[in-house]
């Protein structure tokens, strides 16, 4: 591009000026990076959420309980593929109230068929299905605590306390990793046989179902099939797709796309504020000079086309030096594993801070390129450069 | 590129007229000129005569209320604004007295900058630029930006920035007026040289019947009228 050794000189121009309004812009792009990690933080649950499968809970609350018997009762639903049963178990780690993580006791086949996205190797899944104190860890957890096969792992769980009166007792027999982008590897599981006979009161009752259907286009039917099935029972239950289960999760803490969204409105607005005014001082302070440019034979579409181009250059430096930071930053993982398990930048986050990268720069430089397109050449060289 | 009856710069009944809030001010009024290819011509007059405003009709910089502006072959007031710019860019070469060098650039890059609209390639570019330097004697100034340059250095790097793409006419608008007198005498000497040796067509506005006689002819302008005898 011929006119670029141009559009880098008059942006060194006024080094300060040009460097303070690059970090802004900066700064704005890393905190748009990190808002939309925290976003995806917020929101992983329902972004994996398989669209072939329903979430069964109790109809008045999810701590509320099913019997283990409703699963093999959904799995005679038309429609249903397979029912899978989950129970908070709330474990706690060296007695140490931080030292909490999701844990759950499930069937390791059934809950591995239904969640391919826990990655298990096959002699790990082997290992499981032999050792009933076995339990199976996220990479992220398992690096959180230092943790390798064959550690012995005690746990407390202010709910399901163990008859004995003592921490449950686990061995890790695996660490599956995501199999896609965004699967939380957070959690811990261990077998249901064992929890059911060692907890002290609750036997034969699990907290919810997971449960895949044959037609993800007929969720919904079966859904109400499902509740149909269990109504007027004293365990009726309240099914829905899992997408929707997650989501009514995220809006416990409030609309989260919306905060962000509005957070990141009010910087933008502000950064385009910045960059326009310094792009319209570069301009109205550069009046003669474009008086010389459109002398010699610049035409106004070459001027408009350089002004934007100063004005996508600026905006590019900065914005895309931010958002390599957020995503530098990000690539880290979470700096609070414990409460956001699921921590980084989206490709379509990067994709869309690059198209708003280039859309600010066309806003910031559009009314001072259109000014100075429309400079009469007599007019503007009647000041002095 | 001589036009009608071998004038290179052929002006007609050209009026030019400005809007101040209500008033009208007439600055150039009926106004014929000729200056056939070659010459060097001086145009004098008091402030205020529309010396300038002449200069830059003639250049394409603005345009005549009424009136016919015809350069060569081409008749530029009817020109859209970007053929116009393109038509600048081959054919006029403009001098300022302020210099009007852009402060980011060194000189060379000052030289170059009309040669980035032709389909020149970087190394055709630079021979170009060296050969213009070479010509105002500059070469050994080159890489150094304006502010480090004297009054008549920077009017030199204007002069090379004027002549690098070979135009057909060059318009200087009194080039002496910010320098002193030996400085000045250089610049005269220099546009006569490129008058006299490179056949270069010259209109140089100028006040100063020192500059003037340099040329060889000069008309007056006075009152929105030009002639050839100087106005009492």
């Amino acid at each position: 591009m011929r006119g670029l050794g141009l559009v880098v000189s008059n942006l060194k121009r006024r080094k300060l000026r040009t460097a303070l309004t690059m970090l802004c812009i900066f700064v704005a792009f890393v905190l748009f990076g990190l808002l939309c990690a925290l976003k995806e933080a917020f929101t992983a649950g329902v972004t994996v959420a398989g669209a072939d499968r329903l979430i069964v809970r109790h109809k008045v609350s999810l701590i509320m309980l099913l019997p283990v018997t409703y699963g093999a009762r959904m799995e005679q639903v038309p429609g249903v593929s397979s029912a899978v049963h989950f129970t908070w178990f709330n474990g706690i780690y060296q007695n140490e109230p931080k030292n909490f993580f999701a844990t759950m006791p499930v069937n390791p086949e059934a809950f591995l068929d239904l969640y391919p996205e826990y990655a298990l190797s096959d002699d790990q899944k082997q290992a499981w299905s032999e050792k009933r104190a076995g339990a199976i860890v996220g990479r992220t957890l398992a690096e959180r605590f230092n943790w390798k096969i064959g550690d012995r792992i005690p746990l407390m769980s202010p709910i399901w306390p163990h008859k004995s009166g003592g921490a449950w007792e686990f061995e890790i027999v695996g660490v599956y990793d995501g199999a896609k982008k965004g699967t939380d590897t957070s959690g811990f599981f261990f077998r249901y046989d064992y929890f059911d006979e060692g907890r002290a009161q609750g036997e034969g009752m699990v907290g919810w179902y997971g449960v895949r259907v044959n037609d993800p286009d007929h969720a919904d039917e079966v859904a109400r099939a499902i509740d149909a099935e269990f109504a007027n029972s004293p365990y009726e239950t309240k099914a829905e797709p899992e997408g929707a289960f997650a989501q009514g999760f995220v809006q416990q803490i409030g609309n989260v796309r919306t905060m962000l969204l509005a957070i990141l409105s009010a910087v933008f607005f502000t950064i385009l504020l910045v960059a326009g005014t310094t792009m319209a001082q570069a301009v109205r302070e550069r009046t003669a000079e474009i008086g010389v440019l459109k002398a010699v034979g610049f035409g106004n579409g070459r001027v408009l086309g350089l002004v934007l181009a100063e004005s996508l250059v600026m905006t590019a430096a900065g914005g895309l030096a931010g958002l390599g930071a957020a995503w530098l930053f990000t690539a880290q993982g979470s700096p609070v594993p414990a409460m956001l398990p699921v921590f980084y930048l989206p490709t379509d986050a990067l994709i869309a801070g690059v198209g708003m990268v280039l859309a600010l720069g066309i806003a910031a430089g559009l009314l001072p390129a259109l000014s100075a397109m429309r400079l009469p050449v007599a007019v503007a060289l009647r000041k002095h450069v | 590129m001589s036009g009608q009856n071998g004038a290179l710069v052929h002006i007609e009944k050209v009026n030019k007229t400005f809007r101040r809030g209500a008033e009208e001010i007439h600055i150039l009024s009926q106004l014929n000129l000729e200056a056939p290819q070659g010459e060097f011509l001086a145009l004098m007059g008091p402030s205020g005569s529309g010396k300038t405003t002449l200069l830059n009709l003639i250049g394409g910089l603005d345009r005549p209320t009424s009136g016919s502006v015809r350069i060569g072959d081409e008749q530029i007031d009817r020109m859209s604004n970007r053929r116009l710019a393109a038509w600048r860019a081959r054919h006029i070469g403009l001098v300022f007295q302020f210099y009007n060098l852009l402060p980011v650039l060194t000189a060379e890059r000052n030289v170059e900058l009309p040669l980035l609209l032709t389909g020149l390639s970087s190394s055709q570019r630079r021979r170009h630029v060296e050969a213009a330097l070479s010509v105002v004697g500059l070469t050994h100034r080159a890489k150094h930006y304006p502010r480090t340059l004297s009054g008549g250095e920077q009017q030199r790097t204007g002069i090379a920035r004027a002549i690098v793409t070979d135009p057909t006419l060059l318009l200087c608008d009194e080039p002496t007026g910010d320098l002193d007198r030996k400085s000045g005498d250089e610049i005269l000497a220099l546009l006569q040289a490129l008058n006299r040796e490179h056949g270069k067509t010259i209109i140089m506005v100028t006040h100063d019947p020192h500059a003037s006689a340099r040329a060889t002819r000069t008309v007056y302008l006075d009152k929105g009228r030009l002639s050839s005898e100087k106005p009492e």
